[in-house]
């Protein structure tokens, strides 16, 4: 699945400027705690969270995720997207609760 | 090569900026990724410490042939009791933190479990210095 895919499944807005969206996403990983996503999501994960803010940016960073799905239309701060556009990382939001999400994408065969 | 850096405290903004060099070296550098997360996980979390826990502190970071060294050195509050505090789950973080994600009491959890070696000492009302020691070619040794 690639980023693009986890955008249209979710019909998610990206907030990014992102030229990454053929990028593969191999996972998913739902957590707001940061230190339980940095000890257990995989690189390359489409990480599903409802913090919007720039240390998100961080610890995404740290451990290559593919995306981050900020859920529940939480905001994303100002800081954290041109964060996200320096260090190259797509961030996308959506109405969608996290479980909605994490389940359509299950759904849609992310393991 | 030696990488100083100044970390402020309550900046939870900045946060990150040595931990995130520290892994861009080392990516210049090829090291695998998997090694390079365990070192960026760590200091990131001793980093997130220093902001959240003491006034912020100093970073030096030695990159050496085979290893990475990491002294993160606060004058916050120490630790009263380190092993209560490495237990998963105890924290004593705020409100403001818990409510970022942070304060989840993993963060020493997470720093002992990828670090190859973790050293913490402290003293209360004095401040608290963390090691963190990890192999660049853990095959080799």
């Amino acid at each position: 699945m690639t980023i693009n895919d986890v955008q249209k499944i979710l019909n998610a807005t990206v907030v990014t400027q992102s030229t990454y969206e053929n990028n593969s996403v191999q996972s998913g990983f739902v957590g707001d705690l940061l230190s339980v996503v940095m000890g257990k999501a995989k690189e390359q994960c489409a990480w599903i969270t409802i913090q919007g803010h720039i240390n998100i940016i961080a610890v995404g960073t740290l451990i290559n995720v593919a995306c981050i799905i900020v859920t529940e239309d939480f905001k994303v701060d100002e800081d954290a997207i041109s964060k996200a556009n320096e260090e190259g990382i797509v961030i996308m939001t959506t109405h969608l609760s996290s479980y909605e999400s994490a389940a359509l994408l299950s759904k849609n065969g992310l393991e | 090569m030696n990488l100083h850096f100044d970390v402020e405290g309550g900046e939870f903004i900045s946060a990150g900026v040595a931990s995130s060099k520290v892994k861009k070296v080392l990516k210049q550098l090829a090291i695998k990724p998997e090694i390079i997360r365990k070192i960026s996980v760590a200091m990131y979390e001793a980093e997130i410490n220093m902001v959240i826990h003491a006034h912020g502190g100093v970073i030096d970071a030695e990159i050496m042939p085979d290893h990475v060294h990491v002294v993160l050195k606060d004058e916050g509050p120490g630790i009263e009791n380190i092993e209560l505090a490495m237990k998963a789950g105890y924290s004593t973080a705020s409100r403001l933190a818990r409510e970022m994600g942070f304060g989840a009491g993993m963060g020493l959890a997470n720093m002992k479990r990828y670090a190859d070696i973790l050293q913490i000492e402290s003293e209360p009302g004095k401040g608290t210095t963390v090691e963190i020691t990890v192999k660049l070619y853990p095959e080799q040794a």
